[in-house]
Formats: structure tokens, sequence, C-alpha cells
């Protein structure tokens, strides 16, 4: 059954619509993760889904009910705000059992909840403390605390790593990760970043300008993105666009860089369905599938010559900002494999990795 | 699995009156401000407008009041006097003001006792105030009492009795009663500008004088206006100084609008004659608040396209 | 030792810049020590004079030091109690207990108002509510003289007219522009968030108002109750114009009595009088010093 279901949602704030025609279901235990540029209305959904902003049209189910315009005490959901939200009159203690006495639970069993989830987060001695007199990771874990001790049908979390610096950021992804793991709530986790969204999601839906553009797993949205927005925005550095041109090659087909030396890529067959000869298309390989030829594994290839203007090491890999054609090309490289700024060289692409879209629609063909 | 109800059908009528409880609770206030903001604002304006005299009377009889008004030596003598106590108390209040300030802001030893000792007249009324600096003022009282007292006989000192120094007086008590009010914004003003700023200039050579002239108060030049403007409704709405002070005297040489409006309103029966004067002043407070209110507001979209 | 004193004393940079900085001192310190004195004097010279006999006002004036020999508080017991004003021998204490009566009352319902307002105009939007904002903070600037003839119309038709309560109902209604004013700016800068989460935890509109609002407005509350309790008990124009003999507050009786030229003055009584008016606004200004000033800056620059 699902857990969370919506259909058809529109939301617009007088003429300007914000939302359009989300449609989105997460299975019982799922991770689903909004993701998009700011703007894209991901929030917005959230907050939607949470019952702090009403719908324009469609539906919102929780399990088998609609809700709505339920309040958003009635539907049984727990959220961790971006700024954490935590009652700053309040202890830890006060702030955890606050929903618990909005609802009048027995103060013994406030007590025992609360018990059981600060030994779960490790926040046991930070239940008198006030949220000033805590650093950002335990408010953190204590907002996390305050959403638990309701054991809601749904998590929501609202870019809840956002404030946080880099380090801590992702010891408490992979705390999130855990906490998921173990409870098993289905949970949806609004976040801008996509490293976040891929490495905590079981589905990703990628969000821009108000339209759902895609809902998948993360393994898809990486490898077949539906569109030139989503390819580009899942990933870092971004993924290369170059306007190119499909040529016969052989008994296939194959791509020629607009404006290049004219070179032939070979395209598999596998990605040549639907393809005719002269059709402009947009080539998209992501930088990671760029290699030098001298130190390229693996097949089936193609090589594309490029002018290297800069070399940007970051220690695990060297990223190349680089030309073709007039057209830039970022390549990312193992250290070692690295040529030196000013060199052509010649860099072999994973043919079988790549994505074609179309220049007009935009859509992967 | 029961059907979906339908989402088109309004919510339960509970939850609708729920709703409605913060604009349930604003509504008191709501009907309070029409009222007294525009209902009595619209009132006093038909007033004016009106037969009244001695009691209101609805019937229309036209701007008469308001050329009357004009046409009286008392007004236009009122009106005079607010200009001229207006621009030096502005001045006189914001130039003390600044000093003290500036003086303030030099990282001086016990700044709160300072900052409570310049600030203080503000905490008292303005009946106090006036009480208290007329009879400093006086001859009969005062200074001039003082200097004879210890040997000087030939000493004057009676502003406050002489029809072309009077308002002076009142400009000096109103400066001394509203200069810890500019000084506590100017300071706020001054502590919020970047040090890097102070350094900088320091590096360049400047002087600590030149320094405040030329970097550091210009860079707070709003908080001028706006304390100007708030001095400059004191200034229109004053009433209960110079009643304490002067009583408008000597003849009607501290004569402001807000005395004219009592005595027209409530001493010589002329209601509709005082309404008019009271519309003159809510005029006067108009041409203040509204260039400003449309500044600010042309500010603020300056910044919001600058920033986004 | 020897040897850094010695240095120090024949650097000529150092012993030019040290002698630049005292005089700087002390001529900040000489120009602050003079302002100083002009604001306190007034009131210092007018206290005094309640402690001479009338006398040595008359001869030599207000600007004297009191003699040992004479000085009393004699005048402060006249001043409170047994002081004719207008025919009646009780003093100032009845028009001092007037503006209690007024003051406190309508600090109290003001603010609370104000709070409540405050909280609706930040936390729960609805439409249209700027305007209502807009509307209610236009009160702020509502030159009294407009509303004179109005309220004492509406005072009349409630039988409100020259009673306390009149004037309490007055300056309520006028002071819920500002404290409204206050506390809405105020409660701006709570994140909504913490509405939000609240509201998820199930608290309704009352519950937060008491729960998260409520535990968070000290500083405002003491702010509009310094604000308002200065304002009204400092307020002339009301009293005089909608209350008259008992019934006024105590700056109203000052004017009648120190303001009227006629019959013998009796100058240490009426500066008893004066200082005690003045008393109230001052106490709470030298407690509640930071949030006056806060409550200036707020109130101002808007």
């Amino acid at each position: 059954m699902s857990s969370l279901t919506i259909r058809d949602l529109r939301k617009s704030y007088g003429n300007v619509e914000v939302l359009t025609d989300i449609n989105l279901e997460a299975e019982s235990g799922e991770f689903v993760a909004l993701v998009g540029p700011s703007g894209c209305g991901k929030s917005t959904l959230l907050s939607i889904i949470a019952g702090l902003e009403s719908v324009t049209s469609g539906e919102v189910r929780i399990e088998d009910r609609v809700v709505n315009n339920d309040a958003p005490k009635d539907r049984d959901i727990a959220m961790v705000f971006q700024s954490y939200a935590l009652y700053p009159t309040m202890t830890v203690r006060e702030n955890m059992t606050f929903g618990m006495e909005c609802r009048n639970v027995p103060r013994a069993e406030q007590k025992e909840t609360v018990e059981k989830v600060a030994d779960l987060l490790q926040i046991g001695p930070l239940l008198n403390r006030k949220p000033s007199q805590l650093s950002g990771g335990q408010r953190q874990r204590v907002a996390m605390g305050r959403a638990l001790v309701r054991d809601p049908k749904l998590f929501l979390f609202d870019e809840p790593l956002s404030n946080l610096d880099a380090k801590l950021r992702i010891e408490m992804r992979s705390e999130i990760k855990k906490l998921h793991q173990r409870v098993g709530k289905t949970t949806v986790y609004v976040t801008h970043d996509q490293v976040e969204a891929m490495t905590l999601a079981s589905r990703i839906a990628v969000m821009y300008k108000g339209v759902l553009q895609q809902y998948d797993t993360p393994k898809e949205i990486y490898e077949r993105p539906r569109n030139k927005f989503v390819a580009g925005f899942m990933g870092s550095p971004t993924m290369n666009f170059l306007d190119a041109k499909v040529v016969a090659h052989g008994d296939g087909l194959g791509l020629t860089v607009d404006g290049g030396d004219g070179a032939v890529m070979p395209v598999t067959s596998e990605k040549s369905a639907g393809l005719t000869q002269g059709q402009p298309v947009v080539f998209g390989v992501r930088p990671e599938h760029f290699n030098p030829v001298h130190a390229h594994r693996g097949d089936p290839i193609a090589t594309l010559k490029v002018l290297v203007d800069m070399v940007e090491p970051t220690g695990s890999e060297t990223i190349l900002m680089s030309r073709v054609a007039g057209q830039n090309v970022v390549a990312s490289v193992e250290p070692d494999d690295a040529p030196n700024e000013g060199e052509t060289v010649e860099l072999a692409i994973n043919m079988g990795k790549i994505c074609l879209f179309d220049p007009a629609t935009e859509l992967r063909l | 699995m029961q059907s979906p109800p339908d989402v088109r059908h309004p919510p339960k009528a509970t939850r609708r009156w729920a709703d409605m409880v913060p604009q349930l609770v604003l509504a008191p206030t709501l009907i309070a401000a029409l009222v007294w903001v525009i209902g009595f604002s619209l009132w006093t304006l038909w007033i004016s407008v009106s037969q009244s005299t001695l009691l209101p009377d609805m019937a229309y009889q036209g701007f008469e009041h308001y050329a009357k008004l004009w046409g009286s030596k008392r007004w236009t003598v009122a009106y005079q006097n607010l200009f001229i106590f207006g621009s030096l108390y502005v001045v006189g209040t914001l130039i003390v003001g600044t000093l003290l300030a500036v003086l303030i802001d030099q990282r001086v030893r016990f700044e709160g006792i300072w900052r409570t000792i310049y600030l203080y007249p503000l905490a008292i009324s303005f009946i106090v105030t006036g009480t208290v600096w007329r009879w400093i003022f006086h001859p009969n009282t005062g200074v001039e009492l003082a200097l004879k007292d210890m040997g000087w006989v030939a000493a004057r000192f009676d502003w406050i009795t002489d029809r072309d120094l009077a308002l002076y007086v009142v400009v000096i008590t109103g400066i001394w009663h509203a200069s810890g009010f500019a000084m506590a914004l100017i300071l706020a003003g001054l502590r919020s500008v970047d040090g890097d700023l102070v350094k900088a200039a320091q590096i360049d050579g400047a002087s600590m004088p030149r320094i405040y002239r030329r970097v550091v108060l210009p860079t707070i030049w709003p908080i001028f206006v706006a304390v100007a403007v708030v001095l400059l409704q004191f200034a229109i709405k004053t009433y209960d100084l110079v009643v304490a002070l002067t009583q408008g005297g000597p003849g009607v040489s501290t004569t402001v609008p807000a005395i004219v409006v009592y005595d027209l309103m409530f001493q010589r029966g002329q209601i509709a004659q005082g309404a008019a004067a009271a519309v003159m002043i809510l005029v006067a407070l108009a041409l203040v608040l509204i260039p400003y209110a449309v500044w600010t507001g042309w500010q603020k979209r300056k910044e919001g396209t600058r920033h986004g | 030792m020897a040897d850094a004193t010695t240095h120090q004393e024949f650097d000529p940079l150092a012993t030019g810049g040290m002698r630049r900085r005292l005089v700087s001192k002390a001529i900040v310190y000489g120009a602050l020590g003079l302002f100083a004195l002009v604001y306190l004097t007034p009131l210092l010279i007018i206290s005094l004079n309640t402690l001479r006999p009338l006398e040595d006002i008359v001869r030599t004036g207000f600007i004297a030091l009191p003699e040992a020999e004479t000085m009393t508080l004699r005048y402060w017991g006249e001043a409170w109690g047994s002081f004719c004003i207008g025919g009646t021998c009780e003093g100032v204490s009845r028009f001092y207990k007037n503006s209690l009566m007024m003051t406190i009352p309508a600090t109290v319902l003001s603010t609370l108002f104000g709070l409540l307002n405050g909280y609706v105009l930040s936390k729960w939007r609805f439409r249209y509510d700027g305007l209502v904002f807009g509307l209610i903070t236009l009160g702020v600037f509502m030159p009294q003289q407009m509303t004179l003839l109005p309220w004492a119309f509406v005072l009349g038709k409630l039988g409100l007219s020259n009673t306390i309560g009149g004037l309490v109902f007055v300056h309520t209604v006028q002071g819920i522009s500002f404290t409204t004013l206050f506390c809405r700016n105020y409660f701006v800068s709570i994140p909504d968030d913490l509405i939000k989460a609240a509201r998820i935890d199930g608290a309704g509109f009352w519950r937060i108002f008491r729960r998260i609002i409520l535990p968070l407005s000290p500083p405002i509350v003491i702010v509009t109750v310094i604000w308002q309790f200065t304002g009204i008990w400092n307020e002339f124009l009301f009293g005089t114009v909608f209350t008259s003999g008992a019934n006024q507050p105590i700056t109203s009786a000052i004017v009648a009595f120190s303001g009227s030229g006629t019959g013998e003055r009796h100058y240490n009584v009426e500066a008893a009088a004066v200082i005690m008016a003045a008393i109230p606004p001052l106490l709470i200004y030298v407690v509640g010093g930071k949030y006056f000033v806060r409550g200036l800056t707020q109130g101002a620059v808007k």
C-alpha cells in the first residue's frame, strides 16, 4: 500500500502557478528526496503535504485517507525544519513533549517516549538544556528527536542539513540514513543538494519551475535522466552538453561535434534507436566519463580532441577545463593521468554512458 | 477502504470557526481603528465646514471657517511660530544630539550614566519641563533674580516676557527635552557603522573629527532624516510645553496652532473654526509624513532591486 | 625596568601622543560634564526649592541653595495632602490617584491588545492584513486635535464624560496603535517555522500564543509598558479637555494651580508637586532605561 499519494496537484498564489500537475507516490518505508534549485516549488510541496499550505486542486493522500482539508495536527506527520524551529523558551525535554501535551498524552507515557527517543539519538544528557545551549549538531539531533517522539506515519524533512558546516553535514547525513534504516518510516526529504538526494533517497523527485521533471531511483536519474535539466542538475561537475549532428558511421551511426574537425564518434546500437542521419542533437557526457586515451580501459570508445585551458587538481580527482570547437568541455580524470595546461589531448569517451537530447524539446532521445 | 470524500466539499463548520479566530481577535481593534482614525477624521473635517459654533451643528456651511481662520492674526502668527520654532528646534536638537552621540562614542567610561543623564528629560512630561524652565527663565524667580542677588543689579534676562524673544525660550526648552532622544538614535546609528570603515580612514591618515565629518556621519544620514521627521511631528503637535512655559504669551508671541485649536474649540465656542485649525494641523503632518513615507518606500524598493 | 622608563620618557613621539591623548580625553570628559550639568541642573534646582521657605524663594528666586536651618520637608506634605487647589484643600494626592487609576488600566489593556494584534498580524497572515496593519498604525500619527470633538461626543454618549474611565478608554484606543506596531514588529523576528512546528505538534491559535509567543515576549512587554505608562502619565490635553475639577489627572492639576497667575504663589509647594508628578515616569525610566531606549528606536524608526 502506498503511504503517500499525490495526485494532479496544483498550487497557485493568485495568478502565479507554483506547482503544476504533480503526481507522486511513496511506498511504505520509502525515502523520497525532493530536489531542485531554489524556487522550484519543492518546499511548497512539502508544506502542502504537511498541511501548512492549502491545495488549489488535486489531492494529497496519506495511506488511504485524503488529507487535503485536514489540519497539520490531524495528518499524523512529523517535520524537521531547516532552522530546526526548536521552541527557544522550552527545554529539550519540553520541546519533545509539547506535541504529546497538545494531544493529552498521559505524563508517564510522555516521559517513557522521550527517554526511548533520547536513548536512540544519544541526547539523554541534553534533555534539561535550552536550545540556545546546544551546538548545531545537537540542535539537529533534538529536532529529529522531536519528530521521532510523534511516531508518525510520515516524516518530513525540510533541508535539515543546510545550516551545518560541511563536515558535520556529512556526519549527520549518514546518521539520518542509519536512523531511517532503523525506524523504517516513510520519509519525504527536501534538499537542494543533489549529493544528499543521491546518498539518502530510495527515489528522487527532481523538480524545476513547479513541474516534476522525473521521479525515479537515484541510479535511473543519474544514468537515464529524462531531460537536459535533470541531467544537468544531478551530478557535479555538471554534465557537458555539446551541439552535435548524427552522421553515418560504418553500419551504424556516429556523431560529429558542430564546428569540429569532423571526427566521428560511433554511437552504440542501443543508443542509436530512433536517430536519423543529419539530425541535430545535444550530446551529453558526464565529466567522469572522459579519460585521456592512454589511460582508458574498457570499450566501446570514441575520442574527442580538446584544448586544455585550465587544470584544477582537487586531490582525489583533477578537473580539466577545455574546449572543442568553441564549446566548453569539463572532464574529471585521475590526477596521475592529467595533461598540462595548453596541451591538446585526445579524450576517450565511454559511449555506453552518454546521453543524447533533442535540442528543441530537451528530452532525452 | 472507504471512498475518499470529495475535496471540493467545504470542510466541517467547526474548522471554519477555528480558522476565523485570528480575524475575530483583531476585530475590536480594527473597528476601533476604523472609527477612530477614519471616522473621527471625517467627522472633524465635516464640522470644519458645518455651521457649528458653541455646539456641533451638522448643517453645511462651506469653507468660510478656513477663510476666517487664515484671516485671523492669531492663527497666522501661530503658523509662523510653528515654522520658526519647528526649524530651530529640529536643527538645534539634531546638532546637540549629534554632539552628544559623538562624545559618548569615544569609548568613554560610565557610558550608561551619561546616556541616562542626557535622555531623562524625555521621560518627564512637557508640563513638568515647561513649569521648571518657566521658573528658571522668569525674571521674578530665575536667572535674572539670582544675578541681581549676587550683586549685579543691572542684570537682565527676561526673554520669557519679551515678545520678540519668548519663542526662543520655547526652542531652548524643546531642545533640552528632545536632544537626548536624538542622541540615543544617532548613537545607535554610529554603533552600526562598520568598524573597518573607520580603520580604513585612519590608514588614509584622517583625523578623528574628519573621520566623523566625512565618513561616519554621512553613512548614517538616513537616521538623521528619520529623527528629523519624528522631531517635526513633535513640533507640529507641540501644545503642553508652550502651555506650561508661556501659555502662548506674552500676547500671542508664542502661540502655536495646537493652542489656537484648543482656544477656538473650548474657550471661544467656535467649534467649526477650531476644527478647521485641527485639519490644518493634520495637513501639516501629512506634508511631512507623506513625502517621508514615499521616500522610505522608494528606498526600500531600491534596496530590493539591488539585492535581488 | 629603569631602562624601559627612560626609553619611554625620551621617545618624543610617544610622549607627544600621550599628551595629545590626554588633551582630547580632557575635552571629551569636560564637554560631557558640562552637558550633564545643563541637563541635571533644572530638576536639581527645583528639587532643592521644595525644601526652602517661601520668603527665601521670593527673595532670591529658585537659583540658590537651601539654608540648613530653614530646610524642611513640610512642603512635600502640604503639596501631597493639604494644599488648596481650586477651592478644595486636598493637595495633589487626589489627582495623583486619578493619574494612577487612568494610567495603569490603560497601560495593561493597550499592552494586552497590542500583544494579541501583533501576534495575529505577524503570524496569521490573511487577505488584506497589510492594509489592516497600515490602518491601525495610522493611529500613531493622528494629531489629538482631530479627535477632540468626536471623543467628547462619544464619551458623552457612553456616559463617560468627566470620568477616569473615559480617559482609560481614550488612552487604550489611542495606545493600541503604538503597542500593535511595537509587538508586530517584534514578533515578525520570531521565525515562522516555530509556528509551523507548533501547528504540526497540534497546538492551536491560543496554545501557540500562550506557550510559544508569550514566553518570548518579555522584552517587548517591558518596552510597551514603559512607553505606555510614561506616555499616558505625562499626557495633558485629553486630561484637560475630557475631565474637570476633582477628576483631572496630575498634569492638568499642575497647570491649573501653577499656571494661574492670580493670588499668592507657593513656589515651594508647587515645586514639590511638580517633582512628585515627575517621579513615576522617572523611576520607570531609571529602572528600565535600556528598554526605554529600545522602545524609542523601534517606535521612531519604525
